[in-house]
């Protein structure tokens, strides 16, 4: 075990654990996206856990550094809330915000976040980027809404988790990225194995599963464990 | 090594010297006429293959026994295409901006006759009593080729033709010595990586030789992808055996079998020469297995680089070569210790490697000796712009920005001031003609708010707007975002929008503020170096240049009347002449019409503001005017028709 010092306060640890799983396991929330428990070589890309550890000059990325004994962090420091709040404004200067009309609304990260970082839901000084994106209907039961999208990749992970390879991707490049289905003969519906993992990890409500008979919302049916698809564990 | 087959290697490489050299004699031989012409991309793109094509034929029609030759880049763009005609009894003599009628005369002036054809001639190579050499150009005498003393002399395809100049040589006294030797001499001389950052390339060779794994790579990335920047690809064009020489070294010094060189697709002729190259090297087992008859093995493989920016990024490079999407991954861990495939990987830039081979022969102290101490050694600077002497220069560290941009490039041309110098491609910054006095080094330019860079240097006059300036790097860089990280991503668009804005006069209150803002956020969120390094424009300009942003934004006005937007064009009344109608053919759009008295007038609602008018109208009247902000242009009403 590992012991450090978050906020003044003294956790203990899991050695070889990342700082973002030892604070979110010792009930320190720190904002983040992309990250996922167990996963391997963390993306880092959403730039929301910044924390400040001592010794070193800027905030870093929580999700990318290993727990070390005795290592002093702080959470919360005006430094670390400038970048939380420029990067949830950057996102949610992208992000369509119709909270009423959308499945993930109070389920949503990014309501939780603007909660934590007491931001709001409102662009405060950008004004709001349109991206010239078609909704992918493509899909026989997956919709993709670019514009909820925060591109945090959890269900690029998943997929590949669940099903050896991913069947879905980035695809695109810089601020056209999307999430894109794909499979043999790029056609979608050979190759998807319709568990759903990826809609049930969405934190935006950007992946939805398609009204029709064979096959039913998690997003409407509260937790989408209950059909029973989802049997192996996230780790 | 033992002692034997230290003498076998010693004994393989003479044997394979000697008849370079003798290969060579033959071209040099004293009474062989020789033309070398300049082929690089280059010379190419101002018509080297219509001159050698030229000259060939001229030699034939003339009956005269003369052998064309093809060699690299000089790094005198401003003179190509460059020639060099060796003639017995002659001193080598460049000649520059030579066309296929030059090609021609000279034929028959100077190789049939003797007549050197004075007017077309830039100076001699070497020390004569005849000709004014070259080296009394500032240009040539205050540079110092380290990197690029062979490049342009010698045939870039004939790989005998650089052993014979003392190439290879390096790397047969390196396989004599043990790798920490070698090491010790490149950490002593203090070199630091010439791709941008600037790390001690000694130190990254022993972070890679250290580590216990085998299987390391070593990678040159010649990715380079700045706008305005070709060093490297001059270099791998020019003299590719010494940056192979280099791969080969650092190779052997930090225990790595593979190499590879990952080379942008857009540099086509590059790839081929350098493939090429690396052919001949194995031929003549300088590279493959067993080099020199040695235990060491070295596989060196061309990898094409499909055209995006970020992967010269080291972390995005890796995921290229590995079949991946190109995006950074955050570091640590650092290639040497997880690199290519998970293998402790050196990477290095086309000028860091290849300023090892002259480490090695002549000593890490020697290199020292160059530069300042902090940056030794010489800085490749791809000098573009409104400058007189645009090119390649190479020079010693230290250097002051005054004295490059005037003394050896030869200033800012058409008698126009010199504004700002932009230094490090889209992650530097713009530097204004209080920092010309600094010195060209990696911690001063740092210091100075620009970067080293990998050497992109673009020089600007007093018609170029700094907010347009600041808006063309963003587009770059905004454009050549990976995706990854959200303060890239998104944050770049907000910066280009914003800058896009101000341009067009729709600059608000408070716009400076939130671009000096996000771009700071910007560059301490960034996953990687090309987000950490995309607003350097955007803040340089705003502290070196904040009265134009102000006047974009307050007033409408851009100073430098560049943005369209904020200007207007029309006609000075008391100077048009009554009856001339220069202008009225020029105008794309028909805005021009004739007023009440018989003069022209512009109607703004149709003007494009393209500016044609302005070069039409006769000098001696000059009637034609531009101004910023746009309400400045009085408004003539066009006479009702009839």
């Amino acid at each position: 075990m590992v012991t450090l010092i978050v906020d003044n306060k003294e956790i203990e640890t899991q050695e070889g654990s990342t700082l973002l799983q030892a604070c979110l396991d010792n009930g320190i929330y720190i904002p983040n996206l992309c990250y996922l428990n167990g996963i391997e070589d963390p993306p880092g890309s959403c730039r929301l856990c910044f924390v400040e550890i001592e010794g070193y000059d800027q905030p870093r990325t929580s999700c990318r550094v290993k727990v070390q004994q005795g290592m002093v962090v702080r959470t919360n420091t005006e430094h670390v809330r400038r970048l939380q709040k420029t990067a949830f404004e950057l996102l949610l200067s992208t992000h369509h915000v119709e909270c009423r009309n959308c499945p993930a609304n109070k389920k949503c990260e990014l309501q939780r976040i603007a909660k934590f970082l007491h931001f709001g839901l409102k662009l405060k000084r950008l004004e709001p980027l349109e991206r010239d994106i078609e909704v992918e209907h493509e899909h026989p039961f997956l919709e993709y809404i670019p514009t909820r999208c925060v591109l945090c990749g959890k269900c690029v992970f998943v997929c590949r988790k669940r099903n050896g390879q991913p069947m879905l991707s980035f695809a695109k490049r810089g601020f056209d990225t999307v999430i894109s289905f794909f499979g043999e003969n790029d056609k979608p519906v050979d190759v998807c194995n319709e568990c759903y993992a990826c809609a049930e990890i969405c934190p935006v409500g950007a992946l939805l599963v398609k009204d029709s008979p064979n096959t039913s919302n998690p997003w409407k049916r509260g937790s989408f464990n209950d059909k029973g698809k989802c049997q192996t564990p996230l780790k | 090594m033992n002692l034997k087959s230290k003498e076998t290697l010693i004994d393989v490489f003479a044997s394979i010297k000697t008849e370079a050299e003798k290969r060579f004699g033959k071209i040099k031989g004293d009474s062989n006429q020789n033309i070398f012409i300049g082929m690089a991309t280059c010379g190419l793109a101002s018509g080297a293959i219509e001159v050698k094509r030229a000259f060939e034929e001229a030699l034939a029609e003339q009956k005269i026994n003369a052998r064309v030759i093809s060699v690299g880049c000089l790094g005198h763009c401003y003179a190509e295409p460059l020639v060099i005609i060796d003639k017995p009894g002659f001193p080598p003599i460049l000649y520059h901006n030579v066309t296929p009628g030059k090609a021609n005369l000279l034929v028959k002036a100077f190789l049939r006759g003797d007549d050197p054809v004075f007017e077309h001639v830039l100076g001699a190579m070497e020390e004569n009593e005849l000709i004014p050499t070259v080296m009394e150009f500032p240009r040539f005498n205050q540079e110092k080729r380290v990197v690029m003393g062979k490049c342009g002399l010698i045939d870039p395809e004939d790989i005998y033709q650089y052993i014979a100049q003392g190439g290879y040589s390096a790397l047969a006294k390196a396989l004599t010595l043990d790798p920490e030797q070698i090491i010790f001499e490149v950490l002593e001389s203090g070199l630091r990586g010439r791709g941008g950052a600037g790390f001690l390339t000694g130190k990254k060779w022993q972070f890679v030789e250290d580590a216990e794994e085998k299987g390391k790579f070593v990678i040159c990335n010649a990715d380079e992808g700045d706008p305005g920047a070709y060093m490297d690809r001059a270099i791998l064009e020019s003299n590719p055996h010494q940056v192979i020489e280099g791969i080969a070294i650092c190779a052997y010094a930090v225990g790595a079998k593979r190499a590879i060189v990952y080379v942008r697709a857009e540099y086509p002729l590059a790839v081929k020469i350098v493939q090429k190259a690396i052919e001949q090297a194995r031929e003549l087992g300088l590279l493959g297995k067993g080099i020199l008859e040695t235990q060491f093995d070295l596989d060196v493989t061309v990898f094409q680089g499909s055209g995006a920016f970020v992967c010269g990024e080291e972390t995005a490079l890796i995921r290229s070569i590995q079949g991946q999407r190109g995006m950074p991954q955050p570091r640590p861990p650092y290639p040497a210790q997880t690199g290519l495939w998970g293998k402790p990987t050196v990477i290095n830039n086309v000028k860091t490697l290849a300023s090892i081979p002259p480490i090695i022969e002549k000593g890490g102290k020697w290199l020292k000796g160059i530069g300042t101490k902090k940056s030794p050694g010489t800085a490749i600077f791809s000098v573009v712009g409104n400058i007189v002497h645009a090119g390649l220069v190479e020079i010693p560290m230290g250097v002051t920005l005054r004295s490059l941009v005037f003394d050896i490039c030869g200033g800012v041309p058409n008698q126009k001031r010199f504004k700002a110098v932009q230094i490090g491609g889209p992650s530097g910054g713009c530097l204004p003609e209080q920092f010309l006095d600094t010195p060209i080094d990696f911690d001063s330019l740092t210091e100075a708010g620009a970067m080293m860079g990998s050497g992109g240097m673009v020089v600007m006059d007093e018609n170029a707007c700094m907010i347009d300036v600041a808006r063309y790097f963003l587009d770059f860089t905004q454009h050549e975002s990976c995706g990854k990280c959200t303060f890239c991503r998104i944050g770049t668009k907000h910066l280009l929008d914003t800058l896009e804005r101000i341009t067009k006069g729709k600059g608000r209150d408070g716009d400076i503020e939130l671009l000096e803002d996000l771009s700071i956020d910007i560059k301490e969120g960034s996953l990687c170096g090309l987000g950490k390094t995309a607003p350097n424009p955007v803040l340089t300009t705003i502290e070196y240049f904040r009265d134009e942003y102000e006047a974009h934004i307050q007033e409408k006005r851009c100073p430098a009347m560049m943005c369209r937007e904020l200007t207007a064009y029309y006609i000075d009344l008391d100077k048009c002449a009554r009856g001339c109608d220069a202008c009225v053919g020029s105008c794309p759009t028909e805005s021009i019409f004739t007023t009440r008295d018989r003069k022209k007038a512009i109607d703004q609602t149709l003007c494009v503001k393209c500016g044609e008018c302005m070069t039409a109208c006769p000098s001696e009247y000059d009637a034609v005017r531009k101004v910023s902000p746009p309400e400045l242009a009085p408004k003539i009403a066009r006479p009702e028709e009839g």
